[in-house]
């Protein structure tokens, strides 16, 4: 079941590429169908699921590298889980919304999209570490070729900061995956977590995983590539990066640094929590300096994923449930808001937000859409951002009072910029012709909308049910971050 | 006094003697029949490294022996290199018939001098002692340069036949004086005698030390291993592309085969001697490869760095010392052979547009050929060690054996600069498929062009995600060894 949610989306990419003609109207109408049958199986999964264990679920196995323990071993559990829906969720609406906005190269567009899905599926099932290693990996190949064909103006240089950026720290990863596999005498992540390392090695590990999950995240100092890869990205590519990209890299830290090297990751506490807190307050100030809208969502996203880290650093059951449930939450957000950048876009090819205002009396629906997102990512009450922001300050405030006030200055400020930037787009008078001439959002437009819609409003008011999900997992996995595994002798001795 | 003959089991060197047979009659039809029947030749080279493998295959079920009084082995590892030499050889004949038809260079020499080059590299896999491995390395090297200076009306062919001669000569004076001081030092020139007389030693003697890296050095200027890498890029660049294609697999192939031997059978006692050289040479050649290779405009000279990056690779694993680096030298060479045929393969099938070798010349190539952009691109990310492809495999299991054997440092110096590799690779990608395309590349691909392309991708997609059968069969030749 597992495989067949991850490499349906593949096998069609490689129908696509090798049985279709090129024909734009029928790829399109493939890629969609098989997109869309991904999300059904992938809810199939959610109906299988059992909320009330914490071990892995659908698990899948079979020889593969058998000499060195290398297997192909898949399943999902609370954490994953979410993930796994949210990729699937997304990528129907990110074809969508390269309906009509991609017209060169249909096909390879498609296909690379399909293959891109596949990847980052594989990533949030895999439970062999090559094998998360190689999804991890793949993926970059067709973002890649996203950025770098489909791109704004500046794309080749954006998509070179993306790979490689991403590729320096995976490779650093991968030595630190193998010495984990040689020292613990297999690649299984599920034995792995059982597997005493000494607190030593723990470290070093520790920022061998560090350099890659930080870059992914993308934590401060090293976020630099995603306001570049953001911005150059043609929309759904945007849209795929904050929904899912990011989100890989904080999966990592919850997946394999917590669980699997607790005392370091106990001992890094404060270091994350710096670098964290540094995001939140530096990130949201260049934020307010944006004129770009879509550089202004981006750096949002790594002030947003700061409170992520936080909370996931934050060692209790709110900052962890908080922490993955603002993860899904803010690949629903900025998601969004990257669609409705790309809807204007469109329309008026900029993004200058000196450009807009006065869109709301143009585009009423489009005014009132965006403004559901902007509150989510303020996170008024009532929306997912205020549950999860909430959940995390209170795992913060419960782990460190200090940390928790400073994170909760980058709240004011995010309501600070999202503000100005909504008054300045959609608010004021109608200054130039283009904006004048401007039509409201079609029916495909508005489907693009409406999933999304239904999330931020359903977990902004009864987020139980996502909760619950991970509830199990959340808990085994908080066992597990707070076993000592090296001898406390050896952790003072260091 | 009765002259006592070595035993002579002939059997062992059938594929050899049938080369060497192919050899001389294609010289005797080149010299007797006219420019007509140059098509002729080529097929009948191809014809005749056919039924080599078809004999080679016939001797495997022959038990692994020793033959001519210990200087010629024919076991699983030299077998294993037998067939990926043939297919070394093979490969450029088939991709190059229409480039060598265009330039005028079909005449049978050419085929005789590869077929040659072949049997010379034959000999060194098998090589049991130092006679025969320089003899091998003899016969290989002088018939490459000739090749390189194949196109002889074409300066810069010339010059690299000319440089790869001289310093190649060098390389070959070196390896005899090595091998000289060696003999004195042990009194045996077989590879077990030699072993067998550093064990009886009670201390190693600096005489036999300076041999041995005397030694290492000649082989590692074959294998153009950094700091004896200058030829390299040069040669590459000048040499008919068919040649470069040529001499950019099967002399690395029978070289560090060689390697294997001399290292490992040879100077086996020494390990603690020769392996901090390697490493070193190691990192300075992947120093090389990677950082060379970012200004190289042209296509040939940037594939010259980018096999320097890769023999970095190799080295390491040659040097970690256990099983696992062996296993994975042979696999690493295998997927190296394939992704640059891969890669010479669409060099060869833009040459015959007239596209130069200048990488900008591609751009654009994405947009009217799909197909052939998509495998270029495929054959850059295997070479940069992006999964799934069988690059990151190879590079995955030098790896594995460097952390095995505890060579950290090593291990995160290498992946460093894989990470600064990749962005070259990227360029061509960047090239291929970013850039608004100048060029109608309208050319059509021969069947033989189609062969080596369909066979070289599909191998380069499936060892990426079933690698398994080639790693058993890696294992498996190097087992022997230890």
């Amino acid at each position: 079941m597992l495989s067949l949610v991850t490499f349906l989306p593949l096998v069609g990419a490689l129908v696509i590429f090798f049985a279709v003609k090129d024909n734009p109207k029928l790829v399109r109408y493939l890629a969609m169908g098989i997109s869309l049958l991904t999300f059904l199986v992938s809810l199939l999964l959610l109906k299988g699921f059992d909320n009330s264990t914490a071990a892995f679920q659908f698990m899948e196995e079979a020889a593969w590298l058998p000499a060195y323990g290398i297997t192909y071993r898949m399943g999902v559990d609370g954490i994953s889980l979410p993930f796994v829906l949210l990729t699937a969720l997304l990528t129907p609406i990110c074809i969508l919304a390269s309906w009509e906005s991609i017209q060169t190269q249909v096909k390879g567009y498609m296909v690379a999209f399909l293959a891109l899905e596949s990847f980052v599926i594989g990533v949030f099932c895999a439970l062999d570490f090559i094998l998360f290693y190689i999804f991890w990996e793949a993926m970059l190949i067709p973002m890649f070729l996203l950025i770098g064909i489909w791109g704004g103006k500046n794309r080749v240089y954006a998509a070179y900061k993306f790979f490689l950026y991403t590729l320096a720290g995976s490779v650093l990863m991968l030595v630190a995956i193998l010495v984990m596999g040689f020292k613990g005498g297999t690649f299984s992540i599920p034995a792995l977590m059982g597997m005493p390392f000494s607190f030593a090695l723990q470290v070093w590990l520790f920022l061998g995983l560090f350099s890659s999950f930080a870059v992914k995240v993308p934590m401060w100092p090293v976020h630099t590539w995603l306001p570049d890869a953001h911005v150059e990205a043609p929309t759904a590519g945007s849209v795929i990066l904050a929904g899912i990209l990011l989100k890989m890299g904080a999966y990592g830290f919850l997946r394999f640094s917590l669980p699997i090297l607790p005392d370091a990751s106990r001992y890094f506490v404060p270091f994350i929590f710096a670098l964290s807190l540094v995001a939140i307050v530096y990130t949201a100030l260049v934020a307010l300096m944006q004129k770009d809208l879509k550089k202004l969502i981006a750096y949002s996203s790594v002030s947003h994923m700061g409170f992520v880290t936080i909370g996931l650093f934050a060692y209790n059951q709110q900052g962890l449930e908080g922490g993955i449930l603002q993860m899904v939450n803010h690949g629903v957000v900025a998601g969004g808001l990257f669609l409705l950048v790309g809807v204007i876009y469109d329309r008026m090819h900029t993004r200058e937000i000196a450009r807009f205002g006065g869109l709301a009396q143009r585009m009423p629906v489009y005014a009132v859409i965006f403004m559901v997102f902007t509150m989510a990512s303020v996170g008024l009450p009532g929306t997912n951002g205020f549950i999860g922001e909430f959940l995390i300050l209170l795992g913060a405030y419960l782990a460190n009072k200090g940390v928790a006030v400073v994170a909760a200055t980058g709240l004011v400020l995010g309501a600070a910029y999202m503000l100005w930037m909504f008054k300045k787009v959609l608010f004021g008078v109608v200054r130039n012709d283009e904006v004048a001439a401007l039509k409201d959002m079609s029916m495909r437009e508005i489907a693009l909308f409406v999933p999304l819609l239904i999330l931020v409003l359903w977990i902004g008011f009864y987020p139980a049910p996502f909760l619950k999900m991970m509830h199990a997992s959340v808990e085994q996995l908080l066992i597990q971050a707070n076993t000592i595994k090296a001898g406390s002798a050896a952790i003072a001795m260091f | 006094m009765a002259v006592q003959l070595p035993e002579m089991n002939l059997v062992l060197l059938s594929p050899e003697i049938l080369l060497s047979l192919v050899a001389m009659g294609l010289l005797l039809m080149s010299a007797w029949t006219g420019k007509e029947s140059r098509g002729v030749i080529g097929m009948i080279t191809l014809s005749g490294i056919v039924l080599a493998a078809v004999v080679l295959a016939g001797l495997s079920s022959a038990t692994p022996s020793i033959t001519l009084g210990g200087h010629f082995v024919d076991d699983r590892l030299a077998r294993a290199m037998k067939w990926l030499l043939l297919i070394a050889t093979a490969f450029p004949l088939l991709m190059s018939r229409d480039y060598l038809a265009q330039r005028g260079l079909d005449s049978g020499e050419y085929y005789v001098l590869t077929v040659t080059a072949l049997i010379g590299a034959m000999a060194m896999v098998s090589a049991g002692s130092f006679l025969v491995l320089y003899l091998g390395l003899e016969l290989m090297s002088l018939s490459i340069y000739v090749l390189a200076a194949y196109d002889r009306d074409h300066l810069p062919s010339s010059e690299a036949g000319l440089k790869y001669f001289i310093l190649g000569s060098l390389a070959s004076g070196i390896l005899l004086y090595g091998v000289s001081l060696v003999y004195g030092a042990t009194g045996s020139t077989v590879f077990t005698g030699v072993a067998q007389a550093i064990k009886a030693a009670e201390h190693i003697s600096p005489v036999l030390l300076l041999g041995a890296a005397l030694v290492v050095m000649a082989i590692s200027f074959k294998v153009a291993a950094a700091p004896f890498h200058m030829w390299a890029p040069d040669v590459y660049e000048g040499a008919p592309t068919s040649v470069t294609a040529f001499i950019a697999v099967m002399p690395k192939v029978a070289a560090f085969t060689v390697f294997f031997r001399v290292l490992l059978e040879a100077f086996g006692a020494l390990q603690g001697h020769w392996a901090p050289m390697l490493q070193l040479m190691a990192v300075v050649t992947l120093a090389v490869g990677s950082l060379g290779a970012i200004a190289q405009s042209n296509i040939k000279r940037l594939l010259a760095y980018s096999s320097i990056g890769h023999v970095g690779f190799l080295l390491i694993g040659l040097t970690t010392g256990n099983q696992l680096g062996h296993q994975s030298v042979i696999f690493y060479l295998t997927t190296y052979l394939f992704m640059s045929f891969g890669a010479f393969c669409v060099v060869l099938v833009l040459n015959r547009q007239g596209i130069g070798d200048q990488i900008g010349d591609y751009a654009g190539l994405a947009k009217k050929r799909p197909l052939l952009a998509f495998v270029m691109a495929m054959f850059m990310f295997s070479m940069a060690g992006i999964p799934p492809l069988a690059g990151f495999i190879a590079k995955l299991y030098v790896l594995m054996a460097a952390v095995k054997a505890g060579l950290l440092g090593l291990a995160v110096i290498s992946v460093i600069f894989a990470a600064i590799g990749a962005f070259y690779y990227l360029r061509i990608v960047k090239i291929i498929y970013f850039e608004a395309a100048e060029q109608s590349f309208s050319m059509e691909l021969s069947v033989s062009h189609r062969i080596v392309l369909g066979v070289s991708a599909i191998l380069v997609l499936v060892l990426g995600i079933f690698p398994g059968k080639l790693l058993d069969w890696s294992l498996a030749s190097v087992q022997a060894l230890l």
